[in-house]
């Protein structure tokens, strides 16, 4: 038998990104924004023009050539600190997105492949956890486990799982629900008949016929987790130490002055603003471009 | 639809059960002596210690401290404060109005701003208007409300020299001046909701337009202003009452933020402060007053939606 084959070459990739750009140019521009961001964050300490701790600077000056985003009321370079500020925004935002994709992966994928009381025992669960309002969840959570607030892995994974935990029912509901829509289909069937066990079935054949939806939720989630992580700085429960400042924590430590100095309550909110919109604007178009029907769950 | 109710109800009441007990052990989980707490200092003699626990009952085994202590809650007595040494459910009861309107408020700014733009933006699918309201949206949607909530302190009060009333007071004592203090916090906390609502009514919008009786509808020669408002709005509307039972615990961490920035006293300035100053019983009171709240709001949801849609009930 025939099998008909499609014997027209395959586009390059030059050619594959330009047609991107062509149909989604704002999902192009948000992507290059948000590459652009990530590489801000890793090579933070070498374009930064000075030490975020560096307190010798003339005080509260606005944006000028000299310093573009002004300096702050401890004589500091606020574009220096934007720069380094980055790095945990992006960092928790991105960790806290995996902490919640790899838990919500997991669950999802038990409790929609075994079904029956795992189901069930996994959709009380993620009731429980949908039971607690996001923020209040997270604050408990740290209140809990009290990171000391500097700057080290124990207070980084904290956030990350405090956020985590915010992010893992969504995800969980939406690879549950993919789960049982790929469940039913015949090679599945196949699988299981020749007697591969069901753990190696839904690793080996479930999870990468899922991975599109899990790919766009945790795309849309980290505008959330970006969002959440200057929410909870900004009360003074995230990472704080003056040589690794956050955005959300910029903004409480200049409080008292944003109405004689407007720079330090515009930038640092504009930055998490920018940051998070570009975010959500990628995973819009990623969600888009690999699935159109899935509805936003945000 | 009764026996839908009583297994909804019963699946809530579980979950509540599982709740309560996780928020329980937490807090007795959290490393270091209670009587530090208390004493608010770290040498503490083993004697006042033990009178310590023994007031507060937890020289007990943990499974009986949890009885008595859910006991207690059920008939209204949450403990007293670690620190104010105030009873906790006064203390919340007299701040649950103020938080009741703020999150109302800002429900009303987002629906009254999320519905039109859902509908005009799914109306013009694909035009300007629709563009221009999804970028919109989604700006909005990546603001964070603590932002906004003090540039509508800072700004105001820097160009016009117009900032809300201090001093907070009862809607009932004068309605206008609460109303004054309320609107900024309100709209900060309700444009973010009001993105996502606009965002699902418009793709709900989008799906009942498509539908045959809407096209019958049009055929019989109705007003595309009669469609929408008699036919295909009200069917929009069940996916956005969901998403809304989701978001309502948005709401409330919202109100935790907010009220602190206002200087508002309602339960999420509580919330803060008790965490601050490690007030575990008032901590522990607050996080099931909120995760009892919100999950009797998303029962009700989802009885709701099973009553408008009765293939719901019947899956």
């Amino acid at each position: 038998m025939m099998v008909p084959q499609d014997l027209r070459r395959r586009p390059g990739l030059a050619t594959r990104a330009m047609r991107l750009v062509r149909k989604k140019p704002v999902g192009a521009a948000s992507g290059l924004i948000c590459i652009l961001l990530i590489l801000v964050a890793i090579f933070a300490s070498q374009i930064a023009p000075h030490a975020v701790d560096a307190a010798k600077f003339p005080r509260l000056k606005p944006p000028s050539s000299t310093y573009p985003f002004g300096t702050d009321n401890l004589f500091r370079d606020q574009f220096s600190r934007i720069l380094i500020g980055s790095r945990i925004s992006l960092g928790v935002g991105f960790g806290s997105v995996a902490v919640g994709t790899v838990l919500g992966t997991a669950l999802g994928l038990l409790a929609g492949y075994i079904g029956g009381w795992v189901d069930f025992v996994v959709g009380r669960l993620l009731d429980v956890m949908l039971g607690f309002p996001p923020l209040v969840a997270a604050i408990f959570f740290l209140s809990i486990f009290k990171p000391d607030g500097g700057y080290n892995t124990r207070s980084f994974l904290l956030m990350c799982i405090s956020i985590g935990i915010i992010i893992t029912p969504t995800t969980a509901r939406i690879v549950r629900g993919s789960v049982l829509g790929v469940r039913g289909l015949q090679y599945i069937e196949a699988a299981e008949s020749v007697g591969n066990r069901p753990f190696r079935i839904m690793l080996r054949h479930v999870l990468p016929n899922v991975f599109a939806p899990i790919i766009i939720i945790a795309s849309i989630q980290i505008g959330n987790a970006i969002l959440a992580e200057a929410a909870l700085s900004f009360l003074g429960l995230g990472i704080q130490d003056a040589a690794h400042p956050s955005w959300g924590g910029m903004l409480q430590d200049t409080r008292n002055w944003w109405q004689s100095a407007w720079w330090t309550a515009v930038i640092p909110g504009l930055a998490i603003s920018v940051a998070v919109l570009s975010f959500n604007l990628f995973g819009d178009a990623l969600r888009d471009i690999l699935d159109p029907r899935l509805r936003q769950s945000s | 639809m009764s026996q839908y109710i009583a297994k909804r109800a019963l699946a809530s009441l579980l979950v509540l059960f599982i709740i309560s007990i996780i928020v329980f052990l937490a807090v007795r989980a959290i490393p270091g002596s209670v009587c530090t707490i208390v004493l608010q200092t770290n040498d503490v003699d083993k004697q006042q210690c033990d009178a310590i626990n023994k007031e507060l009952g937890i020289d007990k085994p943990v499974v009986t401290q949890y009885f008595v202590y859910m006991g207690n809650v059920l008939t209204g007595d949450f403990g007293k404060s670690l620190i104010t040494k105030k009873d906790v459910w006064e203390e919340m009861r007299v701040r649950i109005p103020l938080t009741i309107e703020l999150t109302l408020l800002a429900t009303s700014f987002a629906v009254v701003l999320a519905i039109p733009i859902g509908i005009i933006s799914a109306m013009r699918q694909d035009g300007a208007a629709d563009y221009g309201l999804r970028f919109l949206t989604i700006g909005w949607l990546s603001i964070p409300s603590f932002w906004l909530g003090t540039l509508l302190i800072v700004f105001p009060a820097k160009w016009w020299h117009y900032s809300p009333p201090v001093g907070y007071v009862d809607i009932w004592e004068d309605p206008f001046k609460n109303i004054e203090q309320l609107y900024m916090p309100a709209f900060a906390l309700g444009l973010a909701l009001s993105a996502s609502l606009a965002r699902i009514m418009r793709s709900s919008m989008l799906e009942v337009l498509r539908q045959d009786y809407i096209r019958t509808a049009r055929a019989k020669g109705l007003r595309d202003g009669l469609i929408v408002i008699r036919h295909a709005m009200r069917n929009a509307l069940i996916p956005v009452v969901t998403l809304f039972g989701l978001q309502v615990g948005v709401l409330f961490g919202g109100t935790v933020v907010l009220e602190s920035i206002f200087t508002l006293p309602g339960l999420g300035g509580l919330t803060l402060s008790a965490v601050r100053f490690k007030d575990y019983t008032q901590v522990q009171g607050l996080v099931l007053l909120f995760a009892t709240v919100l999950v009797l709001i998303n029962l009700v949801v989802d009885l709701s939606y099973a009553w408008i849609d009765p293939r719901i009930r019947y899956s």
